[in-house]
């Protein structure tokens, strides 16, 4: 079964319109239990990094979702979703993330011309294959909407790169974890076949 | 590369899509949930939804449309109009909104920007701000409410202090041009990009996809919104990107 985790914050509707328009029927996961049944989760978030480990501590869901990645079940990050599986995040104040990829989340720089949010159509380049971009043709746009960026500590968990100004990691990935920066959900035609890719993935790249 | 991005603006008034003139002289132009259908099919980059119905000005009557929108519309969605308070930014995009608007309470309560930020990031903040040119001197003047209201602040100054305040994202429309089709205020959204940090999206005027070209090429903005092109002409996101291209402006590769 599909998951979407519910953290309270966000555009959970968005992701689970997208999930159900790519041919899956999800389910809305809001207790650490729930977890046992599904096969493949979607983290979405829209937000601060603070403020959704915050939610996930509240919830109790910090110690299974480490239990779900050890499963070997995939596990799909978006946006503030992807940010938390570092280590730690620096917005606001620092916070320890879910440590499911070495990193951290910092601040895009601010280098005229290039405004901050980094909002709009972007260009995704793939650094190696993987599953979940079957299908998507080189270099194609997602929509990005964010001021913060994940930094992995190992550039082999970089799956996927964006130019802003400075190229920042769009599409991070390890083993049966992936997190993307963008809005699939968002992202029309490819956004929805990165999501279709996802749920079928067996975890394996 | 960051691409250009040409947004279509809905205005809602009751249960039907209208277009204005000047912000008034209502045509209707059709169904919310079916034109969105129809630009999501077409690629367009981004849904800007706004009720502009002037006797009920609250988040509630966006409930049932944006659960209906969300089903067929996988583009970024910002909702806007009469919007007061943190609860509805909170309702609006937990029922789909990727983005809320805020324009007469971005005058009066500057902390319901932050709030919106802290809660959601600010770029779920957009500050819409509708402009008239004084008819004596050509000065720009803003105004609130629709249109109705005009607030003593100067345009610089309104959009440093609400992109202090949380705000993401600044969504400048020309009251004069709106619906008129004569090409978009290109000083104003100048003016507007050089007070902003953030990113634009200038509105009011669009026609043809020349005062696209013109008003990009001019300001270099991030956005350009258009009514009346998309509401009364052939015209479409894939046939303006075709155009748009051949001058070297960038847009999504779908």
């Amino acid at each position: 079964m599909i998951g979407i985790l519910d953290i309270g914050m966000g555009n959970l509707g968005s992701v689970w319109n997208a999930t159900y328009e790519s041919g899956f029927d999800p389910e809305i996961v809001i207790d650490p239990d729930d977890l046992d049944q599904i096969d493949h989760l979607i983290l979405p978030g829209v937000g601060h990094f603070a403020t959704a480990m915050e939610k996930l501590c509240e919830m109790g869901m910090v110690s299974p979702l480490r239990s779900y990645v050890e499963s070997g079940r995939p596990l799909l990050g978006l946006c503030v979703g992807m940010q938390v599986l570092a280590t730690e995040g620096t917005e606001g104040a620092r916070t320890p993330g879910l440590d499911i990829i070495a990193g951290t989340v910092d601040r895009l720089p601010v280098n005229p011309p290039f405004r901050v949010p980094h909002i709009g159509w972007n260009a995704v380049s793939a650094v190696r294959d993987h599953p979940v971009l079957e299908r998507i043709k080189p270099e194609r746009d997602f929509y990005f909407v964010h001021s913060y960026a994940f930094r992995p500590v190992d550039e082999a968990n970089i799956v996927a790169r964006t130019e802003y100004g400075a190229p920042f990691a769009s599409i991070v990935g390890r083993a049966n974890v992936l997190g993307c920066q963008f809005h699939p959900e968002k992202s029309q035609a490819n956004g929805l076949r990165i999501l279709e890719n996802f749920c079928r993935w067996d975890g394996v790249c | 590369m960051l691409k250009k991005r040409i947004i279509a603006i809905q205005l809602l008034l009751g249960e039907r899509l209208v277009k204005t003139r000047e912000f008034g002289g209502y045509r209707d132009v059709g169904d919310p949930v079916k034109s969105a259908a129809v630009y999501n099919s077409q690629h367009l980059d981004e849904l800007i939804l706004l009720n502009i119905d002037r006797d009920r000005r609250s988040a509630d009557v966006f409930a049932d449309w944006l659960k209906e929108i969300s089903k067929v519309c996988f583009m970024p969605l910002s909702i806007g109009g009469g919007i007061t308070g943190f609860d509805d930014a909170a309702f609006l995009i937990k029922n789909g909104a990727d983005k809320v608007v805020v324009n007469s309470a971005a005058y009066r309560d500057k902390k319901l920007l932050g709030e919106i930020a802290n809660r959601f990031g600010s770029q779920a903040v957009v500050v819409g701000i509708d402009v008239k040119r004084d008819p004596s001197d050509g000065r720009i003047r803003l105004y609130s409410d629709c249109g109705r209201s005009a607030e003593p602040v100067a345009l610089a100054d309104h959009i440093r202090s609400c992109v202090d305040a949380g705000a993401g994202e600044i969504f400048v429309q020309s009251i004069d041009n709106d619906g008129v089709m004569k090409g978009f205020d290109i000083p104003l959204i100048a003016e507007t990009q050089a007070a902003a940090a953030v990113p634009v999206i200038g509105a009011g005027g669009s026609g043809t996809y020349e005062m696209l070209r013109e008003a990009f090429v001019a300001t270099d903005v991030s956005a350009l919104a258009c009514g009346s092109m998309f509401n009364f002409t052939d015209s479409q996101w894939m046939r303006a990107k075709a155009h748009l291209t051949n001058y070297g402006l960038p847009f999504k590769a779908v």
